[in-house]
């Protein structure tokens, strides 16, 4: 056993650091740490960057024009990236529908939608869950019936993540009631600036809309946007979905996020001490450090196996509900540190929010996030989710 | 022994939780929260004897019991209510009544005096002897210099109740003075807070106040800032515990009628029990609010207090984090009427100290 990076693995660690030195805009690092949201010209000018060098889709093999890295590039690449402040590469198109259409998408739609992928042409968005599909989600009653050489939709997405900055959304959609909820279930590409459809925003509580309310009424969609075989949908969900938690540990969140709380409490006055020295906040910040330094090589075993070229199955189940854990919590206790300061109402998308930050410039975000990241252990499939799967696949009972 | 509540205060209550479940439509809790308070409801509370409820007789008004207290907040909380009645009451009227200002008194009492307490600094986190700001007396009266953090009200205040230091240096409990000053010889630049509500950061650069202006005795305002923290403490644990009951009721019906799989979420065994646990951990903190409303006039009010806001910040954690899961993607959101009552919840652990700052203070206690 060798804990350390081989030698081609560090040096593809100290390229990516002195390719982010270079390149990554300071502008949008000094966004990232303010108030201020990315705004879809940031997150397009970074994925230019990237796609330049040949890294935006480290997981695409280079055939479609990726990187063709392993999985322990990607981590390298990933956990660098978030070290050094970089925006997160939008991952709809690029980690999720990317390799769904690699292994499922026909000739034409590889040609057509991969390259635009990659150049910014198209944003895309997610259409999954419904509000009475959520961790039950395939319960999904969004219809797209056959009309000749069209479907047509009608329906509610919800949840839908950055769907205001969109042009294509791809979908789960229900083209058949019989069998098994499953089997009934299509994968299809939406051009957004069809007729019908409208997107919503939905504010959340920490003032921010990311997220989104899709609707579809008599939304024409030709045949030809329909992924694969018509009613095996759900497949390709599942296998879009193990892609979507090859990250999902957040190490290199968690890692960023615990060093800036370190930096907060050497900052944050205590009585006749820093934060740091109160011996009960500093315990609770090493029992998050323990936790995290494991979960990192608990996370970099599962990286290696599927370096090696198994699927990480389960693994990722457990990846993601600790992952979250030790994400929230920093969040928590990052919301203790800032202290009375915790309580000014600071977003981005409050009128004003370009000013001075009230209090310290660290504490503008800390309500925020910690209100906000209560979606991590929501999203992508809930904690309960997660561990009905480890029950089921890991302990079988 | 006896935890009923005497004929009067169950009274209050019922009258107090009528009136809220009427009074605070959404259309109101979205005007108080925005303006800090509304002009109409405010009226109302001072009309049920809400506020005086909060002051013994020899003060003017009809309670002033920790129950007392204990009574009016739980029910605020329930609403969700933004008014600043911990501001105006506990700390600025409470403020008044311990200098001895029973003509200024008699009008918060009857709804027609807004206060606020600037006393916490930048860098003060909960220490209440940690005031750097200076009053200088000279032969016109005072003059203030220094920085406060987080003034809640101030915006909305007809006086601010200031802290400053007559003499000795930031962390000694000798030299705290208090003055009475208009906001109008202030520049305040309002800012919402998380949950509702509006404050202000203030400085003072040189600002000059009449000699009237001292609240009290010039250098002996400790022990009057600690009696008024710890009123509204368990003011504000009260409140807590009225916001935990309310998210309580709002996740139960939630898991009734929330279907997934086939079956509503409630019938899920995973989430019975974690809801079970939630009941367990309220209950609990019902328990320590008594507690403390039994012992707010006793020597052992300090133990109290420490182990009440220490209890209450890790529950309040809890209930925000279980119950907003358990909804799952519409627990964090805006519209939905969880998002206001767990951002309040969460912001109880940030005032007058949170769950780590008291439970050292309960050990440094308990160790002597």
């Amino acid at each position: 056993m060798n804990l350390d990076y081989t030698d081609d693995q560090k040096a593809f660690r100290d390229e990516v650091r002195a390719f982010l030195d270079e390149k990554l805009p300071e502008r949008l690092t000094e966004k990232g740490r303010g108030t201020r949201a990315l705004t879809k010209a940031d997150h397009e000018e970074w994925h230019a960057i990237l796609n330049e060098k040949g890294w935006l889709a480290g997981n695409w093999p280079e055939a479609f024009g990726g990187a063709g890295f392993d999985a322990v590039q990607r981590h390298i690449l990933e956990m660098e990236m978030t070290r050094a402040g970089a925006p997160r590469i939008v991952p709809f198109g690029i980690a999720m529908l990317g390799p769904v259409l690699q292994k499922f998408g026909s000739k034409e739609q590889q040609d057509h939608y991969l390259p635009r992928i990659l150049n910014g042409d198209d944003w895309w968005c997610q259409g999954y869950s419904e509000p009475g599909a959520g961790s039950d989600l395939a319960s999904l009653r969004c219809e797209a019936v056959r009309d000749g050489d069209h479907y047509v939709v009608n329906g509610q997405k919800t949840w839908t993540t950055l769907g205001q900055h969109a042009n294509m959304i791809f979908c789960l959609v229900r083209t058949s009631k019989e069998g098994k909820p499953q089997e009934g279930i299509s994968f299809l590409l939406i051009d957004m600036e069809t007729p019908g459809v409208e997107v919503r925003p939905i504010v959340l509580i920490d003032g921010g809309a990311e997220v989104n309310e899709v609707w579809f009424s008599d939304v024409r969609v030709p045949v030809e946007n329909l992924v694969g075989d018509e009613n095996k949908g759900w497949t390709y969900a599942k296998y879009l979905l193990t892609h979507e938690r090859t990250n999902i540990a957040g190490v290199g969140f968690a890692s960023a996020g615990l060093d800036s709380l370190k930096r907060i409490a050497r900052a944050e006055q205590d009585g006749d001490r820093k934060l740091i020295d109160n011996p009960h906040f500093a315990a609770r910040m090493a029992r998050i450090e323990i936790d995290l330094m494991a979960m990192a090589t608990t996370n970099l075993r599962v990286v290696s196996a599927a370096a090696a070229g198994q699927a990480p199955g389960a693994e990722s189940s457990m990846l993601k509900v600790k992952g979250t854990i030790i994400r929230q919590e920093i969040n928590a206790l990052t919301r203790t540190a800032v202290g009375p300061y915790a309580m000014p109402f600071q977003s981005e998308a409050v009128e004003g929010a370009n000013e001075a930050p009230i209090g310290p410039d660290y504490a503008a975000k800390a309500t925020g996030a910690y209100l906000n990241n209560r979606k991590l252990s929501i999203y992508g499939g809930s904690n309960e989710v997660q561990r009905t799967i480890i029950a089921k696949s890991m302990l079988e009972l | 022994m006896n935890f009923d509540l005497s004929d009067e205060a169950r009274m209050l209550q019922d009258g107090l939780r009528r009136y809220l479940a009427e009074a605070y439509t959404p259309a109101a809790r979205k005007d108080a929260v925005e303006h800090g308070f509304s002009g109409d409801i405010w009226a109302g509370l001072a009309e049920m004897g809400v506020i005086g409820a909060l002051f013994p007789e020899e003060q003017g008004g009809f309670g002033g019991t920790g129950f007392d207290i204990a009574l009016v907040f739980e029910e605020l909380g329930r609403a969700g209510a933004v008014d600043p009645l911990i501001d105006t009451g506990l700390l600025g009227g409470g403020l008044l009544a311990a200098a001895g200002r029973d003509d200024l008194l008699e009008a918060v009492i009857a709804g027609e005096m807004q206060l606020a307490l600037a006393h916490t600094e930048p860098g003060g986190r909960y220490d209440l002897a940690r005031v750097a700001t200076t009053a200088q007396e000279d032969g016109d009266g005072w003059t203030l210099s220094g920085r406060k953090a987080v003034v809640v009200n101030a915006p909305r205040a007809d006086r601010i109740i200031v802290s400053a230091r007559t003499s000795g240096a930031a962390g000694d409990t000798d030299g705290l003075s208090l003055f009475l000053v208009d906001p109008e010889r202030l520049t305040l630049a309002p800012y919402p807070l998380v949950g509702g509500g509006l404050a202000s950061e203030i400085t003072f650069d040189g600002v000059t106040l009449p000699p009237d202006a001292l609240l009290g005795e010039a250098g002996q305002a400790y022990a009057a800032l600690e009696a008024a923290q710890a009123r509204a403490t368990l003011a504000l644990s009260a409140e807590a515990l009225g916001l935990m009951e309310a998210i309580r009721a709002l996740t139960t019906d939630y898991l009734k009628t929330r279907k997934q799989f086939g079956q509503p979420i409630g019938k899920f065994q995973v989430l019975q029990h974690r809801m079970a646990d939630v009941l367990i951990e309220i209950e609990q903190a019902r328990s320590a609010v008594i507690n403390l409303a039994g012992h707010i006039d006793t020597d052992d009010r300090d133990l109290h207090l420490h182990a009440t806001k220490n209890l209450i910040g890790n529950v309040a954690k809890l209930v925000v984090e279980e119950s907003i899961q358990m909804h799952g993607g519409i627990g964090v959101t805006e519209e939905y009427d969880l998002g206001h009552l767990a951002k309040r919840l969460t912001m109880v652990d940030h005032r007058f100290g949170d769950a780590l700052w008291h439970l050292e203070r309960f050990i440094a206690l308990r160790a002597a």
